[in-house]
């Protein structure tokens, strides 16, 4: 380097030195010196405007970029903080990823330290550079420096990927056991992070949690729990394992109550809060449903309750995970009081976070007691009124849950206010559960009728649809003297607003209805004018041509004036006008509707009559527990799911498919029905209770079906195949339908047993019954294998029912099992298949008789597949409840 | 767990970011200037709680509800994003812990502290925060754990090691083996010489 020149006969030592400070000078010195990460925040901070602020920092990434390439630069440390900075700006920096990789493997403290930091916020698994920095990993956690083994732990813990958790999962049991706190500790909370991304990694850290409780240091004692609840939460074994630290859970947690001061732990006076609350938190896992273990922990958690202070919020972080968990697990009746007075304590407090826990946890012990919630009720609406989003939401959850028979005038009362001022988005779901609150408890016709119109009022155009259509529907199936009198109510409310767009479908709808029965009747009183003829017809003109009206009111409007002409004695030729004009209108359904309505005043004057009667009065079919009080919905009530509120106008089949649904359907159909909790008051979880009963319970053990199967003797042995899917349970109506499956009957009405279906193959989520041959139904059809059922009647003694599978994919399925069972009223026999191998493209054929006991019983069929592709056994279950007519 | 911990000023200017589950840069920039918007609007009278809408980023890449805890003190807001598995009122106290621990380190920390040193407070959230679960709460703890990290990285960049090692190092670059033969040579060469 500096002797570059040969020898120099002038050398002395004044050269000597010289050549040496001009080395150094030169290794530092090789480039100008970048500028420092201070003057950079200064410069971007001085940027006045985000063009400005880019051009700093494109000129700086671009620097940045031009020292990466130069190799063993000493400022590679500060360029890449000015990175982190950028970054945070969020300007990308990814280039910056393999310098990061360089300076974690650099021997220095100082390198790491920045390296593993840009690790953390620059990497992330799905780029191939991280598996790079596996080997510097585990070479750091071997390290002798604790800081530096800290840092690898925590690196590993942001950004294990699965493969690096594999390799690395040994490193941190051995680690976990460390005598040094500092590094123990960070390994647990790495093996927590390394079972979150591979759970089958869970065995190795077992054992090495034994110890963990005995603990003194606390940073270790609040990791290992956290470690402990993930394992529980991960599998039910662990689960059972881990029941017995439940008394040294307790004795940590008296200590901490006990210990008295201690300056190393207090905050504001209190023992280790968060300690105390992972405690709790692992508590409740622990004694859930569990009523040796509840036992176990109802002094400790009495305790807990009666001696935390609670002046400040450090207290009332303890007192709240108490409740939630004595609230979770079996305690005692008393310790339950305390923990609702507690809340309610909680729910007058002037804090409004406390207010905040108060409300949310009420919200989730409204199903263990609710009689003990109501007593809070004033206080809950009283909420609704607070100017906090936050506290609002929580009140409005938890005030639905609280309407019940006794105060739904009361409450709908208050909601019904709350529901005038509500911000747009408590609106849409405030109205709904309105809706569905009224329809479960309404006392009476006439009350309900008038919540349904001033929700409509209050929500405006923020009502979801299902309001506009339950209210119709409500309103068809009311008395005629109760469709007068709400007619009447819209009627005025239309007066007043008209840009209201579902209120006014809702009211259109009625005077198309019932026009006549406001029209002339001289004892109906009006707010407003009274309506004529004319003024009526005025209005549906000003509707339909109005900008303010969108295309679906329109709609409405114009069916209902076309319904109108058959039941004013005057003006229809007025309403002809109206129509005719819509011939030509721009909107293509609407001009569609001028045109067709326009027929029935010309050529088909003589079916406008009948086109245009009255509709009949639909069925409601949602939750119709009105005033039910828990018994009634035990006894198969019907209940249904938002979902299929399509309106379907023919009663009899309709609550016959429904209740075939729910004795087939999930009970999740319910939890989903609203996306309030609604279904949160007791009535609700009994009625799903009660159906998860009625599927749940597959009684092995009686004989009514017999079953010939010659392949699988050894399989039969073990496995049920005579089971029966519907327990005869008392509650049970088994719905006495013969409209859809009409055992004895002709093979007539097909059309509209095939019209019912449609529904129900929607729910079955199978393509059932669309086709239009009723005999032979596809009942199974997934991953290329379709089975196919050809019944037919044989000498009205039993029903023949020929399954066949087709196997469509290019496997071949082999030890190919089928298996039926049906409801006890009937009786099956089934023959031996025609094989047991499923080649490509291949069939089997198997025959099946059913003898039905009750001639009114309906065929329903629960079917396992069991079969072994690629040498995987898989298992696949099918119901079948749409058998055609034979 | 925690998912993210952000902390910015009232104008939305992000001055901490740590996300604990992966999110792209352009998501990691649209969560912040999010939660900055639904927190802007709240006054200092609600409560510290607030759920977030179903249609966050960070709500739809969790299988829980999210919420975020968060306090205002002066120009900065500190919020944590978390799930339901952290206890609401306790990730409060965690924040004063956080908050408190920054205070200590900085002697009376503001905004300006966390401006310049965003480096370093990564490195103390690391003391209190590990991969979105809580590692420490002592906050006494967490001081001298950071400034003993703090203490060997002064150590080894302190100016006197930077020159006494960049000194070494070029000592070693001058090829010393060779410089010494010719130094051998010097009597030779001093013979030569005439004064």
């Amino acid at each position: 380097m500096n002797t570059d020149s040969g020898f120099n006969p002038g050398l002395n030592m004044a050269t000597i030195r010289q050549a040496i400070n001009e080395t150094i000078e030169r290794g530092i010195m090789r480039m100008p010196t970048p500028t420092r990460l201070r003057d950079l925040i200064r410069q971007i901070r001085a940027a006045k405007t985000q063009a400005e602020e880019r051009a700093v920092v494109n000129r700086e990434c671009a620097y940045i970029r031009s020292t990466f390439r130069e190799e063993d630069s000493v400022w590679r440390c500060r360029n890449i903080a000015k990175l982190f900075y950028i970054h945070m700006l969020g300007y990308p920096a990814h280039f910056g990823q393999l310098e990061c990789l360089k300076l974690i493997a650099s021997p220095k403290f100082t390198d790491k330290r920045i390296g593993y930091l840009g690790a953390m916020l620059l990497l992330d698994e799905r780029q191939d550079v991280h598996l790079l920095i596996t080997n510097c990993l585990k070479n750091d956690l071997n390290s002798p420096t604790q800081f530096v083994v800290g840092l690898a732990l925590c690196t590993l813990g942001a950004i294990a990927s699965p493969e690096m958790a594999r390799d690395l999962a040994g490193e941190i049991e051995k680690l976990m056991k460390s005598p040094n706190a500092y590094i123990r500790k960070k390994a647990i909370l790495c093996a927590f992070r390394i079972i979150r991304r591979v759970p089958e990694l869970m065995e190795i850290f077992l054992p090495a949690t034994r110890s963990l409780l005995n603990e003194k240091n606390h940073g270790i004692l609040i990791t290992g729990v956290t470690l402990i609840t993930e394992m529980c939460e991960n599998s039910p074994d662990t689960l059972n394992h881990f029941k017995k630290i439940v008394p040294n859970l307790v004795r940590i947690l008296k200590n901490l109550i006990l210990a008295g001061y201690s300056p190393e732990h207090d905050v504001s006076g209190v023992s280790d809060p968060f300690l105390q609350v992972k405690i709790l938190r692992l508590l409740r896992i622990l004694g859930r449903n569990d009523p040796e273990a509840s036992e176990a922990m109802n002094d400790i958690l009495a305790q807990v309750a009666t001696n935390t202070e609670t002046s400040k919020n450090v207290g009332n972080t303890i007192l709240y995970e108490t409740v939630l968990t004595i609230m979770d697990i079996k305690s005692e009746g008393g310790l339950r009081v305390l923990a609702v007075n507690i809340l309610g304590r909680f729910l007058l407090n002037n804090d409004k976070n406390i207010r905040y826990i108060a409300l949310h946890t009420l919200l989730k012990t409204v199903n263990v007691d609710i009689s003990a919630v109501q007593r809070h009720r004033s206080t809950i609406l009283e909420c609704l009124k607070d100017p906090d989003v936050t506290i609002r939401k929580r009140a409005i959850e938890l005030s639905f849950a609280l309407v019940n028979a006794q105060n739904i005038r009361a409450m709908a009362k208050e909601l019904l206010i709350f529901l005038e001022k509500a911000d747009p988005e408590f609106k849409a779901q405030c109205s709904s559960s309105m809706v569905l609150s009224a329809e479960r408890y309404a006392p009476t016709i006439r009350w309900h009728l008038d919540t349904l119109l001033s929700v409509l009022i209050a929500a405006g155009n923020y009502v979801r649809d299902d309001v506009t259509s339950s209210t119709i529907q409500m309103i068809s199936s009311s008395p005629a003297n109760e469709q007068t009198y709400i007619t009447v109510k819209f009627w005025d409310a239309i007066q007043e607003t008209q840009d209201n767009q579902p209120l006014l479908q809702v009211a259109v709808w009625c005077i198309g209805e019932y026009g006549d029965q406001i029209l002339y009747d001289s004892e109906l009183e009006f707010t407003n004018e009274r309506p004529t003829e004319s003024t009526i017809i005025d209005l549906y003109n000003k509707l339909l041509w109005s900008n303010q009206v969108n295309t679906v009111s329109k709609q409405y409007s114009l069916v209902s004036l076309a319904k109108l002409s058959t039941r004013i004695k005057n003006g229809q030729n007025n309403i002809k006008e109206i129509i005719e004009m819509f011939g030509s209108h721009l909107n293509i359904d609407l001009q569609q509707r001028g045109v067709e309505f326009t027929q029935l005043f010309g050529p088909y004057k003589h079916l406008r009559e009948s086109l245009l009667e009255k509709m009949p009065a639909m069925t409601i079919n949602r939750i119709n527990g009105a005033n039910s009080n828990g018994e009634m919905i035990g006894e198969g009530e019907v209940i249904r799911s938002n979902s299929s509120d399509k309106v379907v106008n023919n009663g009899n089949i309709r609550s016959n498919t429904d209740t075939l649904l729910d004795l087939l359907g999930s009970g999740d159909d319910i939890i989903s029905s609203s996306s309030f909790t609604i279904p949160t008051s007791t009535p609700a979880p009994a009625a799903t209770n009660n159906l998860l009963d009625l599927l749940g319970d597959i009684d092995l053990g009686a004989p009514t079906i017999s079953v010939n199967n010659n392949n699988n003797n050894n399989n039969s042995a073990t496995s049920p195949i005579t089971m029966s899917i519907l327990d005869d349970n008392e509650n049970t109506k088994i719905p006495d339908v013969t409209t859809m499956f009409n055992i004895n009957g002709s093979s007539g009405g097909n059309a509209q047993a095939n019209n019912s279906n449609y529904d129900l193959g929607d729910f079955l989520s199978s393509p059932t019954l669309h086709n239009t041959s009723a005999k032979i139904i596809t009942v199974f059809d997934k991953n290329d294998l379709v089975i196919t059922f050809a019944t037919s009647r044989h000498n009205d003694d039993y029903i023949e029912v020929l399954m066949s599978t087709t196997n469509n994919s290019m496997d071949t399925l082999e030890q190919y099992l089928f298996q039926a069972a049906v409801p006890k009223s009937f009786q099956l026999q089934m023959m031996s298949p025609t094989g047991s191998v499923l080649l490509p493209g291949g069939v089997i054929t198997q025959e099946m008789r059913v003898r039905s006991n009750s001639p009114s019983a309906v065929l329903r069929m629960k079917l396992r597949i069991s079969f072994v592709c690629n040498g995987n056994p898989i298992l696949e279950q099918a119901e079948v409840s749409n058998f055609p007519d034979v | 767990m925690i998912n993210a911990i952000l902390v910015f000023n009232n104008y939305g200017k992000p001055r901490l970011s740590r996300f604990y589950q992966y999110f792209t840069i352009e998501e990691q920039q649209q969560i912040i200037s999010e939660t900055f918007h639904l927190l802007s609007k709240r006054d200092d009278q609600t409560c510290n709680f607030l759920e977030l809408p179903s249609t966050s980023i960070i709500c739809m890449r969790s299988t829980e509800n999210c919420k975020l805890i968060y306090r205002h003190y002066a120009t900065l807001f500190f919020v944590f994003c978390v799930d339901a598995a952290e206890s609401e009122l306790g990730i409060l106290d965690l924040i004063q812990v956080f908050v408190e621990s920054l205070d200590r380190s900085f002697s009376n920390v503001c905004e300006l502290d966390l401006i310049f040193n965003s480096d370093a407070i990564n490195y103390l959230l690391d003391e209190i925060v590990m991969s979105g679960l809580v590692i420490e709460t002592n906050i006494n703890n967490i001081i001298s754990r950071f400034e003993e990290q703090n203490r060997i990285a002064k150590v080894e960049t302190s100016p006197a090691s930077v020159k006494a090692t960049s000194a070494v190092s070029a000592i070693k670059n001058m090829n010393l083996p060779q410089l010494r033969d010719r130094v051998k040579d010097l009597p030779n060469t001093f013979k030569d010489l005439k004064f």
